[in-house]
């Protein structure tokens, strides 16, 4: 069963959040969701600099069988993003909580997130 | 609509199997990493539960002259041991099904269905039948299907066959079948060897007893173990058959296409002295052009960028619609995204420029010859 990892928030759509207040926080998608999309082959990411909406699409995420959508978990700036993960999108199916994170935004308002067993319990994955 | 569960389902959930319904059916989708496994059948082998495909039987003096009035081919033509690639079409000229007939004798064909589509056809042989000496039997509820493909699949195959039996299995020819002797659960049986596919590679279909299909599903596991056997899903199995050109029944093919516009004119035999099901309407079309100077034509794209097209996005000429993806994803084999599509014949020449619309985003195509893919013989 996929892993929930307990310290992270998590976003109805699958985006899992890590933020600490130190600085801005990272997002990636949940192992759930990589698993469920199969071999990721390519991901468009917001672009640095650019503002995204919690709630609203910022980019997409394709695999061998099929296009997502990636939504905002949070609302604020992009600071970075995953160069690494644009090059070689199988990293988010091989490590989706590390090597496979997508992007990190200065939080100005997160959108509705739930804790790991929330997320856990909703979509069947495993703490 | 009912479930169904092939007799390998155990062995699937065993193996971690995430499972997708098709055709009625719960099938593995794949077992760990589609790409891994559409790799291992293109450079050693896969192993393929295709128990949800359908099994008629059609028997009786009248079983050739039946099969050329039910299908589009010639059936008659078939020599014994031999198997030819045919449609059943409507009055209409519409596809019902895409199927496969091994000739088992003078009098003996077995007809395979797609899984979807096995009753129908079951039910349209049976109703055809009326006038024929024929007994048209639908098993396919008793009878496993297992595919053994890619490159080490005869090397594998042969450690299960009795030594003096290696030569059938051998010397037999793409679309051809005989019986073979096949090492199951300790005791040699005598099971139906097809070397058909769906994956543009060498391989092997067994038709096997429900009752024997896990025997034989671990044996060939076991056989294949040191030859890069896994277990392949049907997510693999569609991107080979999609890198090979072949058509989805469902995708390509439908009731309100056509055999012409498909491609598959070379299937429909209108020289059949006889007349079969939808000779007349489908004589009309080829007359008309269809799939050559009217209407629309499927086609081979290339992306020439990163993005897919997937089933039902428009494909485009200077942003008008002149057709549409019936098939997408990137190409594990070539590294390029690739699609089938249906597009307006007077596009549908190789080199010609196209779009996919990619939800909203155009994306540079270029109409390509079929196959994507041929392997290396």
């Amino acid at each position: 069963m996929a892993k929930v990892v307990a310290e992270l928030k998590y976003s109805a759509e699958h985006e899992w959040v890590a933020a600490d207040g130190s600085g801005p926080a990272n997002i990636g998608i949940s192992a759930v969701a990589a698993e469920a999309l199969g071999d990721i082959v390519y991901v468009d990411l917001p672009e640095v600099g650019s503002t995204v909406t919690a709630g609203e699409t910022c980019g997409e995420v394709e695999s061998t069988k099929s296009v997502s959508d990636l939504y905002a978990p949070v609302t604020g700036e992009v600071a970075e993003i995953n160069d690494d993960v644009v090059s070689d999108p199988a990293l988010i199916n091989n490590d989706p909580y590390g090597a496979g994170w997508l992007f990190k935004v200065a939080v100005t308002e997160e959108g509705p997130l739930m804790s790991a067993e929330e997320y856990a319990a909703a979509n069947g994955g495993e703490l | 609509m009912t479930e169904n569960y092939t007799a390998l389902y155990e062995q699937h959930k065993l193996a971690g199997a995430s499972f997708t319904d098709f055709g009625g059916w719960q099938m593995p989708l794949k077992y760990s990493s589609e790409l891994a496994e559409h790799h291992a059948v293109r450079n050693a082998a896969g192993l393929f539960d295709l128990s949800h495909m359908g099994e008629v039987w059609v028997t009786g003096p009248d079983a050739a002259a039946f099969l050329d009035y039910a299908l589009a081919g010639k059936l008659s033509a078939v020599a014994v041991g031999k198997a030819k690639y045919s449609l059943i079409c409507q009055e209409d000229g519409g596809i019902i099904d895409d199927l496969i007939s091994y000739r088992r004798g003078e009098q003996k064909y077995l007809v395979v269905p797609n899984a979807g589509n096995a009753a129908v056809v079951a039910a349209a042989l049976a109703e055809r039948a009326a006038g024929f000496d024929v007994v048209v039997d639908d098993v396919s509820a008793e009878i496993s299907l297992i595919a053994v493909q890619g490159p080490n699949a005869e090397a594998i195959l042969l450690t299960l066959v009795p030594a003096e039996q290696h030569s059938l299995v051998t010397e037999l020819k793409y679309y051809a079948a005989v019986e073979v002797g096949i090492t199951v659960n300790g005791a040699v049986q005598d099971l139906l060897l097809a070397r058909t596919g769906y994956t543009g590679e060498d391989g092997f279909e067994i038709y096997v007893p429900n009752g024997d299909a896990a025997g034989l599903w671990e044996a060939l596991l076991e056989a294949g173990d040191g030859h890069g056997l896994i277990p392949a899903g049907l997510a693999c199995r569609d991107s080979l058959r999609l890198e090979a050109g072949m058509p989805l029944y469902g995708n390509e093919l439908s009731r309100e296409g056509n055999p012409y516009a498909a491609g598959l004119g070379p299937v429909v035999s209108l020289k059949k002295e006889s007349d079969f099901v939808g000779k007349a309407v489908l004589a009309e079309l080829k007359a008309l052009g269809a799939g050559s100077t009217s209407g629309r034509k499927l086609v081979g794209l290339k992306g020439l960028g990163r993005r897919a097209g997937r089933s039902h996005y428009p494909v485009l000429k200077d942003g008008n619609v002149v057709g549409e993806v019936t098939s997408g994803q990137p190409s594990p084999t070539l590294g390029y995204p690739i699609a089938l599509a249906y597009v307006d014949v007077e596009h549908s020449e190789p080199g010609t420029a196209l779009d996919i619309d990619l939800r909203g985003k155009p994306e540079p195509f270029e109409v390509v010859a079929l196959p994507f893919y041929k392997r290396q013989k």
